[in-house]
């Protein structure tokens, strides 16, 4: 791991990279790029242990590379473009839809992130509304501007953000979505049961059924977390500041944290503190090097301009593989009961969760003020090598529970998480016809602590995976050796995720 | 107080509005041709038959009762299959408490709670102590009925927990009916219209058999029956067209109806100013 490749294995690297006839162009490019940010080592200051625990899969860095130059996820503060446009681009405020579609495609351009595409395009409905003057033809320029999306910004991880509000704008957005049916941009509807009246959340079902897009996030519980300042979400359902975003995102399989332990109090005495007080320097490490070597907080228009601002970025914390964490910590007290159906084992993840998020904030960074030096959890989604790591704390795939009481047992832990986690529950082709009952369903679902929710039809053709969306035909063409334009597409097939996705249980009656 | 419960669906999204729980209660006054689950008309005689022929001896005969395992039952529907009395042997007798609770644990994810059957009004006292539980829970409360059974109108205590009936056309003319279901409907339609006059008509069926009923005939006599009364309250018709699932095979010569008839049903329903139809 720590070792340096030689230049002749860099050489092979290239080549093998160039010479991909799976890879677009823009792909060729990126995973160039890649392969160069790796060839360095990660930054001065990691802790010698964070190797260790490397090689023994308990921590993951995600391939988020060695040595990044940007901020992982950023979330621009869309209003700002609309009221002041922007001098770098030399964008005049828009005047009208035309206008203020095209600023934001050009906007989208410039704003970097892991993926290299726009994670967060903003509340779009509301971006759009002022501007909506014929219906007609409002539609057209928006399925215009929405398939311009699709088509350029090859990642499942751009997200648009609609509501809570119903609006003009969002009814067409919706109407078009279903129409679509394209897997970017992923989408979220901020609902809020005060706000959102009944009939615009049905639609959104309906939507949904039709296209996986969008999914619900129950604003009340995020404005807890964020202190009532704006939020949105991000990349596959990351919930954050507005004007900010992520530094950058490890996590822990904690799975193969209990693996490595030989107690339950092994475990939560010495293991588990110990692995996350290394994940955290290696975090802070990282934010430095972002920080403080890269030119990126003291150059870049978007923080020149105060669309971001430094102090508004926060380091996400990921932890995947609680259930299997869960089952072997009752193993070792000689037990069989499961997490998920059992009470017991839902409840010392409870505890397990508990604990993780102590030594989580008892930690100080020196960055990130406006979220008092902490790092915030996110239940991370999958990863190449997560055979046997359920994603952050969901059920194993094969031992979902009845709709009602697995909604209970997940609503147990979506507190923990305000950056992030989320449940999907396909549904049958029967709900179709009565998507009041969902939006019933999902009601009952906040009640009970679910803060992030999605759904879409078991014969849907675009499927939510962990988070994000992709077409079953571009999968398949992927299988097939062809090149498709959505490089998630790449990374959904290679981590085995959708296999997964398609052996979720379908809810019917 | 017990009632035979045959089944409870705790997610039902096809017996009224939004999500709900449905009970399905054992026996029926009707025999309708058409029946889609004919092992709920009538109660088990104890004659013993499916008892034998369970794969994994979930039935027993204790006492001159049958009784059902549900632990190990494997749901084949063996014993179903081999019934004569279109009755079943996995129905739980079932107290007010007992079956409030179980539907109380659906909270918050349902609306409301739907009691069919069978015939549930069969079990209409039964209902009311069961419906006065679910309103003390704010549980919105419907009932699925082929409104033959009680007359509505002098039922009133139990009208005052129910939100709203959903009620079977099956024919309008009396003979077609007799024929159709082995009953007159003189008093269904009475109801039909004493529901729609107190704004509690949430929904009307009508089954269109291919040959069988006099379709266009029923569903132009009922919308026009009842279209006075739509100024003042929304009346949903369900329009079902027949299909031979779970059908018995005597009756099996009843034809699906093509999609042009049903769009035919539903302009005889709109001209009647009917506006919220479901072709199903
Ligand atoms: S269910 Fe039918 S076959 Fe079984 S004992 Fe009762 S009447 Fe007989
Ligand atoms: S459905 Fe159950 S009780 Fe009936 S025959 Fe099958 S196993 Fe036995």
């Amino acid at each position: 791991m720590k070792a340096q490749k030689n230049i002749e294995a860099s050489r092979a690297e290239v080549l093998e990279i160039l010479k991909n006839p799976k890879n677009t162009h823009e792909q060729t490019m990126m995973a160039l790029a890649t392969l160069a940010e790796n060839l360095l080592p990660y930054p001065d200051g990691t802790p010698e242990d964070f190797y260790s625990l490397y090689d023994k899969g308990i921590i993951c860095d995600l391939d988020e590379g060695h040595a990044p130059y940007t901020a992982r996820y950023i979330l621009p503060d869309y209003d700002k473009l609309m009221k002041n446009g922007c001098k770098f681009l030399k964008l005049d405020l828009p005047k009208d839809l035309f206008e203020a579609l095209n600023t934001l495609l050009i906007f989208y351009r410039h704003v970097p992130s892991i993926t290299h595409f726009p994670v967060y395009m903003g509340n779009i409905d509301y971006l759009l509304e002022p501007f909506i003057q014929d219906t007609e033809e409002a539609k057209k320029m928006i399925r215009g501007f929405l398939i311009h999306c699709d088509r350029t910004f090859g990642s499942s991880f751009c997200h648009m953000n609609l509501g809570p509000k119903a609006s003009r704008a969002g009814w067409i957005v919706l109407e078009l979505e279903s129409e679509l049916k394209n897997s970017v941009p992923n989408m979220t509807l901020i609902y809020d049961p005060k706000i959102t009246p009944d009939d615009f959340a049905e639609l959104a079902i309906e939507t949904a059924l039709a296209s996986a897009n969008p999914a619900f996030a129950y604003k009340p519980a995020y404005d807890v977390d964020f202190k009532g300042r704006p939020f949105g979400i991000a990349s596959c359902y990351n919930g954050l500041p507005i004007g900010g975003g992520a530094f950058t995102l490890s996590r822990l399989r904690l799975n193969k944290l209990a693996n490595n332990s030989t107690s339950v109090s092994d475990f939560f005495d010495d293991t588990l503190p110990h692995a996350v007080r290394t994940l955290c320097q290696f975090m802070e490490e990282k934010t430095r090097f972002i920080v403080e070597e890269t030119p990126f907080f003291s150059t870049h228009f978007l923080v020149n301009e105060g669309f971001i601002r430094q102090d508004n970025f926060v380091g996400l914390f990921g932890m995947a593989g609680l259930c299997e964490c869960v089952n072997q910590l009752m193993k070792l007290q000689g037990k069989t009961e499961r997490y998920g159906k059992d009470e017991e084992a839902n409840q010392l993840g409870v505890k397990v969760m508990d604990a993780l998020k102590e030594h989580v904030e008892s930690f100080e960074s020196k960055y990130s003020p406006d979220w008092d030096h902490h790092f915030m959890l996110h239940a991370q989604v999958g990863a190449a090598g997560d055979e046997g790591t359920s994603p952050g704390a969901r059920i194993a795939i094969g031992e979902e529970l009845p709709l009602y009481d697995h909604l209970r047992q997940a609503g147990l832990y979506h507190k923990y998480f305000p950056t992030g986690v989320g449940d999907i529950f396909p549904f049958d082709t029967t709900y179709s016809k009565n998507p009041a009952a969902i939006l019933d369903v999902f009601k009952g679902a906040f009640k009970v602590g679910i803060r992030y929710i999605s759904t879409y039809s078991s014969d849907s053709e675009l499927v939510r995976v962990t988070g994000y969306l992709v077409k079953k035909s571009d999968i398949q063409a992927y299988a097939e050796g062809k090149q498709v334009i959505n490089e998630t597409v790449r990374g959904s097939y290679n981590a085995k995720e959708y296999d997964g996705t398609l052996r979720r249980k379908v809810r019917s009656i | 107080m017990l009632a035979p419960v045959n089944k409870i669906i705790d997610t039902s999204v096809v017996d009224g509005p939004g999500n709900r729980t449905a009970v399905f209660f054992q026996g029926c006054n009707f025999n309708c041709k058409y029946c889609h689950n004919p092992e709920t008309l009538h109660m088990c005689t104890a004659c013993g038959k499916c008892v034998e022929k369970c794969p994994v001896g979930a039935l027993s005969l204790t006492q001159g009762k049958v009784v059902w395992n549900p632990a190990i039952c494997k749901n084949c529907d063996t014993c179903i299959k081999v019934c004569s009395h279109q009755a079943s042997p996995k129905i739980s007798w079932m107290t007010v408490e007992a079956l409030a609770d179980r539907v109380i644990r659906n909270i918050p994810f349902i609306r409301g709670v739907t009691c069919s059957g069978g015939e549930c009004t069969l079990q209409s006292e039964f209902i009311v102590h069961f419906f006065r539980r679910m309103k003390e829970n704010d549980l919105n409360c419907l009932l699925d009925s082929n409104g033959s059974v009680i007359s509505f109108e002098e039922e009133q205590s139990l009208m005052d927990v129910t939100d709203g009936v959903m009620l079977d056309i099956k024919a309008f003319d009396p003979e077609k009916h007799l024929a159709l279901t082995g009953q007159k409907n003189e008093l269904v339609l009475r109801n039909a219209l004493y529901l729609a006059s107190i704004g509690k008509l949430t929904e009307i069926r009508t089954v269109i058999a291919q040959n069988e009923i006099d379709n266009a005939k029923t569903v132009y006599e009922i919308t026009k029956l009842l279209s006075p009364y739509l100024a003042t309250t929304d009346i949903h018709y369900r329009i079902i067209a027949f299909r031979p699932f779970g059908v018995r095979k005597q009756f099996l010569e009843l034809g699906t109806p093509s999609q042009k008839e049903m769009h035919s049903m539903e302009a005889i329903a709109r001209s009647n100013g009917f506006d919220h139809i479901t072709l199903t």
